[in-house]
């Protein structure tokens, strides 16, 4: 078991999300920043699918109970495994009774921690991603506790990685979305050529830019959406759907960020500024 | 069976949206699940794609790979028109027990007065009339009625709440639902179900899809304690009746 002695400001399991039940109005859930996951994965050689743990903003402290390897990635943050400050991307073992803890927060919004095999908490619906109102938990809480596999020896083919980190980058890559052609020039223009900052409204459902565009009286039937939809509210605010965002909807659908630019978006906090470029 | 004008979009690189014409039409509607489930079927392979029905639109979603539009756009045009024998999934009617009862219905009085009806005659008018369930989604669970008589529309109230109980009934502009979970919401509330919409435990997690009909029946208080603990131990039946299609 992992204990939890402290358990940070907003940390959930998640993996690769929960597949299936979208036409019941279940989000997708799942890793906000996948281009990171993939990577601690392939370095523990887990399956693509092995739950991680992601933080937000402020970390945990962590006491391992049993042997295992771990790696961590994403945002920055001072981090150390009994008291020896350690590096993201670098495959650590740690051994029964070992203590890691989360300090200061020096780039990036959502830190991973990734285990050998990956965390073992129950799936429900097929998924091990925490959402409020499917998993018991909507969050791991202080002094809960968090299964995983012992592991002693593991010889990894690759113990550290090189990262191109998509922490400094700005640029949220877009397709259009299907209500693209709806926008006006003046629109257009603002979208584009403008820069755009994050609302303090931002969490795992979704993502507000602080700055508007001109609005719309288009009103459509509601219709889906996906993790990455950016909607354009009838007084012009731009809203961008994240992992844990509604399945359905009933504002245009103006954009579509690519899976790298959700990433992106992902290690971004209120204030961050962000660009759109459309592909 | 008559086709429909249908336009096809790429929607990101992993979906693809096709958009019959912009009605709320039950023939529409049956278009579009006579089409998911021909798809589901005998087209795409079973546990890579999930399919996403709403109103005028079906939305398919590939999990891992991406699609390459115009090869994928040319078969769907193809399956569309291709004259099969396709059939609609079985359908129900959902009679659903709502108590409308003062401890539930908090704005059913004040949504009387502005309707210039007495609350039982609302309730009559509620309970009268089967709404096609046209999507589900907001929430796990949360159903888009249409249907619904033009005589109880109301605004949304001015103010939401924060707070707004699990089963709660409430009408908001052309629609009436049912809050699956606890959850903010500005509809106005004028009763409560006591059978969960929604429950992850089981295999499938909500029993209603697109395309079946509910129809609200007034429920007594003590009938409603005593249903929600038969839901609760899981002997709880909700009567359905099938749809002839």
């Amino acid at each position: 078991m992992l204990k939890v002695l402290k358990s940070g400001f907003y940390t959930t399991i998640q993996d690769t999300g929960r597949f299936g039940f979208r036409d019941k109005g279940v989000p997708i859930s799942g890793v906000m920043d996948m281009t990171t996951v993939y990577k601690l994965n392939m370095l523990l050689e887990n399956d693509q699918d092995a739950a991680v743990l992601e933080i937000t903003m402020t970390g945990p402290t962590l006491e391992f109970e049993e042997d295992t390897f771990i790696v961590l990635g994403g945002a920055e943050m001072v981090v150390t495994l009994n008291n020896e400050p350690i590096k993201n991307y670098v495959v650590q073992k740690v051994s029964a009774g070992d203590i890691l803890s989360y300090g200061r927060l020096k780039k990036g919004f959502r830190p991973y921690l990734a285990v050998k095999h990956g965390f073992q908490t129950n799936k429900v619906l097929g998924s091990r991603s925490f959402y409020p109102s499917i998993t018991p938990n909507g969050m791991i809480t202080d002094k809960s506790e968090i299964a995983y596999k012992k592991q002693s020896v593991f010889t990894p083919k690759l113990t550290g990685l090189k990262i191109e980190s998509i922490l400094e980058e700005s640029v949220l890559q877009v397709g259009k979305g299907p209500e693209f052609n709806s926008l006006t020039d003046k629109q257009l223009e603002n979208l584009f050529f403008k820069k755009y900052t994050v609302a303090n409204e931002n969490n795992r459902m979704a993502y507000q830019l602080e700055e508007k565009i001109d609005g719309h009286v288009i009103s459509m039937l509601t219709s889906a959406t996906l993790p990455g939809t950016v909607q354009l509210t009838p007084s012009g605010k731009l809203i961008i759907l994240m992992k844990d965002g509604q399945t359905t909807g009933g504002y245009p659908r103006i954009l579509q960020l690519t899976d790298t630019a959700i990433s992106i978006l992902a290690q971004k906090k209120a204030g961050d500024i962000i660009a759109f470029k459309l592909m | 069976m008559k086709k429909f004008p249908i336009s096809i979009r790429p929607f990101g690189v992993h979906a693809v949206l096709i958009e019959w014409p912009e009605k709320v039409d039950e023939a529409i509607l049956n278009d579009i699940l006579i089409f998911s489930t021909y798809l589901k079927e005998s087209c795409l392979i079973e546990g890579n794609w999930e399919l996403v029905p709403a109103y005028n639109s079906l939305t398919l979603i590939l999990r891992h790979d991406t699609i390459d539009f115009e090869s994928f756009k040319t078969q769907l045009e193809t399956w569309y028109t291709e004259d099969k024998k396709l059939k609609l999934e079985e359908r129900f009617l959902w009679r659903i027990p709502v108590c409308y009862e003062s401890e539930f219905s908090i704005d059913l009085e004040e949504v009387s007065q502005i309707l210039n009806k007495t609350p039982k005659e609302l309730i009559s008018i509620h309970a009268a009339h089967a709404y096609t369930v046209y999507g589900i989604g907001f929430l796990p669970g949360f159903m888009y009625l249409g249907g619904m008589p033009q005589e109880l529309e109301i605004p949304r109230r001015a103010t939401p709440r924060a707070k707004v109980l699990k089963g709660a009934v409430g009408l908001a502009g052309k629609q009436t639902g049912i809050y699956p979970q606890e959850s903010p919401g500005g509809w106005n509330i004028i009763g409560n179900c006591p059978i969960p919409i929604f429950n992850p435990k089981n295999e499938n997690p909500c029993w209603v899809k697109v395309g079946d009909r509910v129809q609200f029946y007034p429920i007594s208080k003590a009938e409603y304690d005593l249903h929600k603990i038969e839901a609760e131990v899981g002997i709880y039946k909700l009567e359905k009746i099938k749809i002839d299609a």
